[in-house]
Formats: structure tokens, sequence, C-alpha cells
């Protein structure tokens, strides 16, 4: 019995030190499973709880601004205050809107939005519940923000155009980005792209100095727990954002403004040249539109509307907007004509009101006829007949040469989008184009600035720089800080006098088809220019018989365009302007706005006077 | 030969001499670490855990010492009544318990709150070591012999895996076998029930582990074995803590120094997971201190078994102490993403009254096992015989 007990004592003890040694065994896996994850993999770990214990919140730059010639803000940041709501701090955001209403009265879709978010994202993300408030109700909020718990109200940065529609064409407008634009930035721009309130160029400067314009992303380091909250900043652990760079335009603003307002509610453009440097001094299109309502988000009525308007508000007629030339491109036929001595100045032809082409009949503009003109009186009055036959002797090529030259259908690249090139025709554009050849009848045509030919307001400026100034001038929109004279065009100086000779006449002298427009209005200052009409519908006989007779009486879409191109001082020429009217129903719809608007830039002379860059007076050409 | 029989203290003092206080000390060890990580993963705060988990620890302790005191007579007296207790309570759980996180595990008894599952634990080792203190050795390895503690494991089991609390039911299992282990069951009868349980393994993996566990119970054998196929997010709160752990390193991040216990990357940090806490503060350090404290008790435990002279104490002791050294292997295995997750606290660190108290009790039964090491009371005896 005893033997029994003792053996049975063993076999415990036994039995007890095998579970013993596995229980030993246990803690030494154990210990080896800590010393492999603290130990040996602990750097890999700590990676990992660095990577739960920070965010990096993205920081939005400011937006460089853009600035006219004379550093005047035309595209600038102002402040946006804005009420944001945490419903963490506020509780029930239904009610915490409610309580918010008699300082902020809410729309019910409003409303709507709010609790929407509100039910899609964490409790403690801000919503915002107004944007681009006024200062007097900020100013109530902020007051009784004490007791509207989870009420925050805040500052941000919004884009604000001070001109308004002025430069809506040019400086062009930003919007929330889409996916598509998202898609076409770099991968790594993705996040500031998508940070709420951020936006990006749509049209435009804005677009097109999209780069310059943006700035970099700043970042701040937060410590965020588990479900995304912050816990802390840590400002000396963040980098800050790089504003964007300013962008400087080489118009002047006072011009700008001046021209928008002058064209008024006309669907027309206008373009102001420096004709030395082709620096643009004003690119005007109207109608305009507010760019501002498109950097909130534009209702769909409003855009609607635009987009409706029979006058195009949304188009950029100055560089988008093509017209035959009409008269205003004698300029172009004169030079050839001179600078190939198909004709003298001094040699006259006779005009009857009409000439015979084989079978067919061309008019002169002035039915009964110019009599005898020279090449001054012929550009004075604007003699169709003279210039069929100067036309006809220079010849297709070397006029579509000397065209291009002048720039008309030349390409120009004023770094934004949308600029047209029109058309200058030739017999080869001819034959791809219609697969017919070139007949006289098309040189005659195009002798007038009638048929194939087309020109944008921007080249009709250039041309008349070219010709002001003798100097092979390319448009220019951003300013640079040395904008040195054009290198000359290569006419010889004895063919650009007897063509602003010709220019002068046309307002200066009695006879004139602009003459009315003299005294320029400068003491000692005179101009020069050529009207034009593009004509878009042709009186039948029929009408004529039922009493139309005269433009006023056609629909305003039948009417004729109206064209001026001019320059001053003629003596020593500074500025020119082109100035084109849909439907004026004639060149005097804008030869009085193009004189008025010259006469502005010429008086206030924004090339001579210090811009952005103080030191460029002595860049360019003086006053000498 | 002539046989020395020590003597069992009979007075408090006596008793109180005869105390193991190195056991005592190590729990107190414990109860300390428990305390300063609940003050930690509150932030720096005695609310809401430290501040109970000390009043727990004391009234703990205080019971400690008092179970120690009663003779082994009393409660081989009170095992079989306390085991039935236990197993109603279950079935009241069953019938009327209060659910928390998706497990009925609580039974409300009006001002007390309490897990009838901890009570179990203790309750089915002192049944079990009753029933073979009883039972003849030669009586050990028979059918009549076993079965009733194999009914006296199945049915609080049965009754707890349906709450459903998988890793109770496994605790008592694994306590269960081992008592039977222990009371001499011979090799051979091992052997074959080993062969048996593996074909029983390789029948459940023809017939589909999905077929017999519940379906958030399957998706975590399946996290588990492909942690980084996670479709449903099931390995977030192991990767996690996995992490908090690494992320430790050798000497840790400091005291009160810990940033994934206090950011919330861990759910109910003071219970399960505390341990991640405390390596991430204190390292491997710490952790392998914490693992040696526990080692050294389940050492003293095998010592203390080993010491005793009636099979009731054996049994008891060594019931007590794998129950015990079960919880910190599952716990700790589970954190260090060894094991699947299984809901197991680290006993007297982890935030939990009734898991305190009932470990502490066990722990009196051993202090007394240790004190009465010598007493012999005979076989059959009944209460206070």
């Amino acid at each position: 019995m005893r033997a029994d007990r003792q053996e049975q004592d063993l076999k415990f003890t036994r039995r007890a030190l095998l579970m013993a040694g596995a229980g030993g065994l246990a803690f030494l896996g154990l210990g080896a499973r800590l010393y492999s994850l603290q130990v040996l993999e602990t750097e890999r770990y700590r990676l990992m709880s660095e990577d739960n214990q920070f965010n990096f919140n993205l920081l939005p730059p400011s937006r460089g601004r853009i600035l006219d010639r004379f550093g005047v803000a035309v595209a600038d940041n102002r402040d946006s205050y804005r009420v944001l709501l945490v419903p963490e701090q506020s509780g029930d955001v239904a009610s915490a809107l409610d309580r918010l209403q008699p300082f902020l009265p809410l729309h019910d879709h409003e409303r709507e939005r709010i609790l929407r978010t509100a039910r899609s994202q964490r409790s403690f993300h801000a919503i915002t519940v107004a944007d681009d408030l006024d200062w007097n109700t900020f100013a109530s909020i902020n007051l009784n923000a004490p007791d509207l718990a989870g009420v925050t109200p805040d500052v941000g940065e919004v884009r604000s155009y001070t001109y308004g529609p002025a430069f809506a064409h040019v400086i062009g407008y930003v919007q929330p980005p889409n996916d598509e634009d998202i898609a076409n930035n770099p991968r790594d721009a993705e996040r500031l792209l998508r940070h709420p309130g951020f936006r990006v160029g749509k049209t435009g400067v804005e677009i097109a100095r999209e780069a310059d314009l943006r700035g970099q992303a700043g970042a701040l380091k937060t410590e965020v727990n588990a479900r995304g909250r912050v816990i802390r900043e840590l400002p000396e652990q963040s980098t800050q954002p790089v504003a964007g760079s300013d962008v400087v335009l080489t118009l002047d603003a006072d011009i700008q403004r001046y021209a928008h307002e002058r064209l008024g509610s006309e669907s027309a453009s206008a373009v102001v040249m420096d004709v030395n440097t082709g620096e643009l001094i004003a690119l005007v299109s109207t109608p305009s539109f507010d760019p501002n309502m498109f950097v909130g988000g534009i209702s769909t009525a409003d855009y609607s509307a635009l987009r409706e308007n029979d006058h195009n508000p949304l188009y950029h007629k100055a560089i988008q907007g093509t017209y035959p030339p009409g008269s205003t491109f004698k300029a172009v036929v004169a030079a050839a004509a001179l600078e190939h001595e198909v004709i003298r100045a001094d040699e006259t032809l006779r005009c009857t009101g009409s000439t015979r082409l084989g079978d067919r009949t061309f008019n002169c503009w002035r039915p009964q006829g110019h009599g005898v003109v020279g090449m001054n009186r012929a550009i004075q009055t604007s003699c169709d007949i003279y210039f069929y036959e100067v036309a006809q002797r220079v010849g297709i090529d070397r006029l579509y040469e000397m065209a291009t030259r002048m720039g008309v259908g030349a390409e120009f690249d004023i770094g934004i989008a949308g600029v047209r090139r029109g058309n200058m025709p030739n017999p080869a554009w001819k034959r791809a184009r219609y697969n017919q050849g070139w007949s006289t009848g098309d040189t005659y045509n195009t002798g007038i600035g009638q048929g194939y030919v087309t020109a944008s307001p921007l080249q009709l400026a250039v041309m008349t720089s070219r010709v002001a100034s003798g100097r092979a001038v390319t448009p220019t929109l951003y300013r640079n800080a040395m904008m040195p004279p054009a290198p000359h065009i290569g006419l010889r100086d004895e063919t650009l006098a007897h063509v602003r000779g010709g220019l002068r006449s046309v307002v200066e002298e009695v006879g004139g088809t602009a003459h009315y427009l003299s005294p320029f209005g400068i003491d000692g200052v005179e101009m020069a220019g050529k009207t034009g009409t593009a004509q878009v519908y042709s009186i039948t006989a029929a009408e004529r018989e039922a009493g139309i007779r005269s433009q006023a009486d056609l629909p305003w879409r039948l009417r004729d365009h109206g064209l001026f191109v001019c320059f001053a001082p003629v003596e020593n020429p500074r500025y020119a302007v082109s100035v084109v009217v849909e439907h004026g129903g004639g060149s005097s719809s804008a030869t009085r706005p193009a004189r008025d608007i010259l006469r502005r830039v010429v008086a206030r002379d924004p090339s001579s006077r210090a811009g952005v860059f103080a030191d460029l007076g002595n860049a360019r050409p003086g006053g000498a | 030969m002539a046989v020395f029989r020590e003597s069992v203290p009979r007075d408090i003092p006596g008793k109180m001499m005869e105390l193991n206080w190195t056991l005592v000390l190590l729990l107190v060890l414990l109860g300390a670490a428990g305390v300063g990580m609940l003050y930690s993963v509150a932030g720096g705060s005695w609310e809401p855990w430290a501040i109970n988990h000390v009043i727990r620890f004391g009234l703990g302790f205080v019971g400690m010492i008092l179970i120690a005191m009663f003779p082994p007579r009393f409660w081989m007296g009170v095992a079989y009544p306390v085991y039935v207790g236990a197993l109603i309570l279950l079935v009241l759980v069953e019938v009327n318990g209060v659910t928390i996180n998706g497990s009925q595990r609580w039974v409300d008894l009006g001002p007390i709150r309490m897990q009838p599952a901890e009570i179990m634990k203790l309750a089915l080792v002192l049944a079990l070591a009753r029933y073979y203190h009883d039972l003849p050795d030669d009586k050990v390895t028979t059918i009549s012999g076993l079965l009733p503690p194999l009914l006296i494991i199945g049915m609080p089991a049965a009754l707890i895996v349906g709450q459903p609390d998988l890793g109770t039911t496994l605790l008592l299992a694994a306590t269960g076998a081992m008592v039977i282990f222990m009371a001499g069951l011979s090799w051979w009868f091992i052997l074959i029930v080993a062969g048996v349980g593996l074909a029983g393994v390789i029948g459940i993996g023809l017939y589909g582990l999905e077929n017999i566990l519940a379906e958030y119970q399957m998706d975590r054998v399946h996290a588990f074995l492909n942690p980084d196929f996670d479709p449903l997010g099931i390995n977030y709160h192991p990767n996690q803590a996995v992490i908090t752990l690494g992320s430790g390193g050798m000497t840790g991040k400091g005291f009160l120094e810990g940033t994934q216990s206090k950011l919330g990357y861990l759910p109910e940090m003071q219970t399960d997971y505390i341990f991640t806490a405390l390596g991430e503060e204190f390292g491997f350090v710490g952790g392998i201190a914490v693992l040696a404290v526990n080692a050294l008790i389940m050492a003293q435990g095998v010592i203390i078994a080993i010491s005793c002279k009636s099979p009731f104490l054996r049994v008891m002791t060594i019931g007590i102490i794998t129950t015990y050294a079960s919880y910190v292997f599952i716990n700790v295995g589970m954190v260090s993403r060894l094991l699947p997750v299984v809901g197991v606290p680290l006993p007297l660190i982890s935030y939990g009254g009734t898991v305190v108290l009932a470990v502490m009790a066990g722990f009196g039964l051993i202090l007394g096992a240790h004190i009465h090491r010598n007493a012999e009371p005979p076989r059959g005896a009944g209460l206070f015989g």
C-alpha cells in the first residue's frame, strides 16, 4: 500500500515536471516571438506606427495675381468669409442650423446639401455652411459664435476679378477642377486639386499660365488618432505653401476698361497695340460676362443665357472672330502695288462706278464713281475700281506674300488659347479648298478685302501697326523686362510714306471716308485710319422694290459688319487700334469708338510711362 | 521505515507564517503592472480603470488570504455544491443573460453583474479534484472512472460554447484534460485518445471547419491563416497589435509615451490588448519581465502541487495553475499574432472585475494548498468531515 502510494507520488511528480517543462517551452516560444517582433523587426513596425500616428494636411497655396502693365491687379485673391460647422461640436446638425437661421438665412436646398454632407462624412470634419458672406452677416455670426456651438467663422481665399467683365475673355476664370482636369494634371497634384475650395484656370490667361499661377502646396503635419481626428499640430515639422507667381500683362487696365465701356452693348471687339513693340494695350470683346460668376459655380440658367445670347458673350471676338477685312485691306494692296512698282503714287486711273471683266460687272461702292483717282485719293475715298486694277497688276501671288508679311493670314501666338488665323487665299489654297482655278475676279475681290480673305481684329491691329511703324511687330500679351522695338519689315520708306499719307487723308482731308472724325481732339496730333465694311447679306432687287433701302431696314443679324483700323500720331506713330462691330450696318459703327479709344491711349501714352518694370523706359522708343 | 508526519498549522498566526510569500510577491508585481498600464492607456489617468483595478486587486488580495486559511476538508466539502451552483448560473445566462459585445456572458444578480464562466473555471477544478481524490488509483483508466469527469467538463463546456465563447471553452477543455492527465491516466490510453483525436481533426478537415464554427470564428481562422488576404478587415486589429508591440523595440517608447495605445488603433486596449500597450511603452524588456514573472508563478504552482500530500490539493493546484498559464499563453499568443483572435484577457493586468477576483480566489486556493500541503484528508470525506 505504502509502495503504491510512493509510486503514485513519483508518477505525479514526473508528470508535473513534464507539464512544467511544456509550460516553460511555451514561455520560451512567446519570448522568442517578442524578440522577433520587438528586436529584429522593430524598425519596420516603428515606421508603421509613425505612419499611423501622423497625417499631412494639405495647405493650399495662394494663387498668383494677374497684373496689368502698371501692377494693377486685374485678378486678385480676396478674403472669403465663410461659416463652417463641425457636427461633433454642434450636436444635431438640423437644430444647429435652426440656431444659425436668425443670423444666416438658408434656403431649403442649402440646408439639404449641408445635412447630406453631414451624413456622408465623419462628424469632426467641418462642413461649409455658407461661403463668401458679406461683412455684416459675418460679423453678426462672429459676435454670436460663443452661443452657437460647433459654428466656426473662417476666412479663406477666393479669386476676385477686379474689373469684372472688362478682362473676362483675356484672363478667363478659375473653377473647381473636374475629373478631366485632374486626369490632365500630374498625379502628384491630385491631392491639391481635390482639396475643397481649390480652383484651377479654365480659360484665358488663368489656364495658359496655370503652372506659374498655381504655386506649391504646403503640408501641415498633424498627429491623428485611429479615426482621423487631429490630436495636435506640429508646425515645426510642416512645410509652408509657396504662393504662385504673379503674371504681368502688357494690357493697361484703364484703356481696357475704357474700350470695354465704349463699345457698350454692341457685338464688337477692339484691339489696341503699341506699333513699335507689338505690346497689346487692350484686347476687348463685347458683350462680356462677369468671370466672378464662374468662380463660385455659375447657375445653369445663367450659363444658358450666356450661351444662347445672339451677341455671343462667351466668344473672344478680338482673337477668335474672323471677318472679311473689307476696305481696310486696301492698305496692304497699296503697299504691294508701290513696293512692286506696278503703279506710281501719282499715276491716276478713272473710276466710272463700275468695270467689266469678261461678262461680269464689278461695281465701285460709289455707283456714280470717283472720277480720276491717284493712290492717295483712292485710299482716301476707298475707291474699289482703282484697287481692282491695282490688285490685278500686282497679281495674287505677290498680294498673298505682302498680306502675309503684314499679318493677314499669319499665325500669332499671344500666349492664350483660341487665336484664329483667318484666311489669305491664293491659287493653291483655292485648288485645295474648292478644286477650282484662280480667276482674275478672285483677285479683284481680294483687292478690296472681300471674297475669301478673312482676318481677326488682332491681325488687323498687327497690319495697321506694321504699316504705321514699318516694323515687323508681333502681338504680345505678357510683359517682359526687355521689350525692344521690332525689326524693320523691309518695305521702302517711300512705300510706307505713301500708304500712311493715304490713311491720314481718310480722316484728316476733306473727302475722306472718315473725315467726320476730325479733329482728333489732341492739339498737334493727327490720326490716320481706314474704314471697312464686310458684307453679310446682299439686298436683293426684290427687297429694294419692297422698300428696304438701307442697312437699318434689315434684321440685325443680316446687317454688314463695320470695321475701322487707325493709328496716331501720324508723324510719329505710337498706337494702333482696330475695331470690328458685328452687324454694325457699316463702317461708321466702328469709326467713332475706335477714334475715342485711340485718343484715350495717345493722351495717356502708357508705353512711355514706367510700369511694373520701372527700368523699362529707356529700352522702348521715346517720344522723339 | 519510520514515517515522520509533518505538522499542519492549525491557528491563523501559524498559517500566516506558512504563507508562500514568493507567490504573493509575484502576484502583487503583476497587479502593480496592471495598475500602471491601465493608468497609461487611460492617457495618464486613474479614471476610469486604474482606480477600480486597485480596489478590485485589494479586495481580491484580502479574499485570497482569507481563502488560503480554510482547510482542504472545507473545499472538498463545497466542491460539488459550488460546481452545481456555477452550472445553474451558466444556465441562467443562457436563459436570461446580458449581452455585451454580441456575447451572452453576463448574469445580472441585482447589484452584482458577473460572468459565471469565470466561476466555473474554479468550480470545475474543485469538482475534478474532489472526484479524483475519492477515486481509487486503479480506477483512473477505466470507462466508469473516466465518464464522470468527462461529464463534469462537458456540461459547462457545452453551455459556454453556445454563448458563444470559444476561448473559455477551450480553456475549460484544456484544464480538464490536464487534470485527467495529472490524475494518472495511463499513457496507452492517452495514445489511443490522441489517435482518435487526430482522426477527428482529419474528419473535421474533410467535413469542413465552416460547418462547426460560427461565421465570425471562421473568418478569424481564415484571417489568421492568410494575413495578407483580408477583404473583411479582420486582420486590422491583430496587425495593429503587432505594430504596437513591434514599435516598442528593445526598451519601449517610455511610460505614457505609447502612441498606438493612446490613439485608438486597438479596441478595448484596457482588456485583451493591454499586453501590447506594455510592450509598446516598456519594449522587449518589459514584455519579457511580465512573461518571466508569469513563468515563476507557474513554477511556484507546480512546486506547490508536487509538495502536497493529498491528491485533492495536488489536482486542484495543477488545475488552477493550468488555467492560469493557459490564460497567459493564449492572450500573449493572440496579441503577438501567434494564435487567432480569441477573447482572453491577461490575468491580473487586464481590466475586468470577475477575472481578477476569480484568479485571486484561485491563488487563494493554491496558497491554502501550500499551507496545508501536509494535510491528508481521508478519501470519501464529506462536508466538514
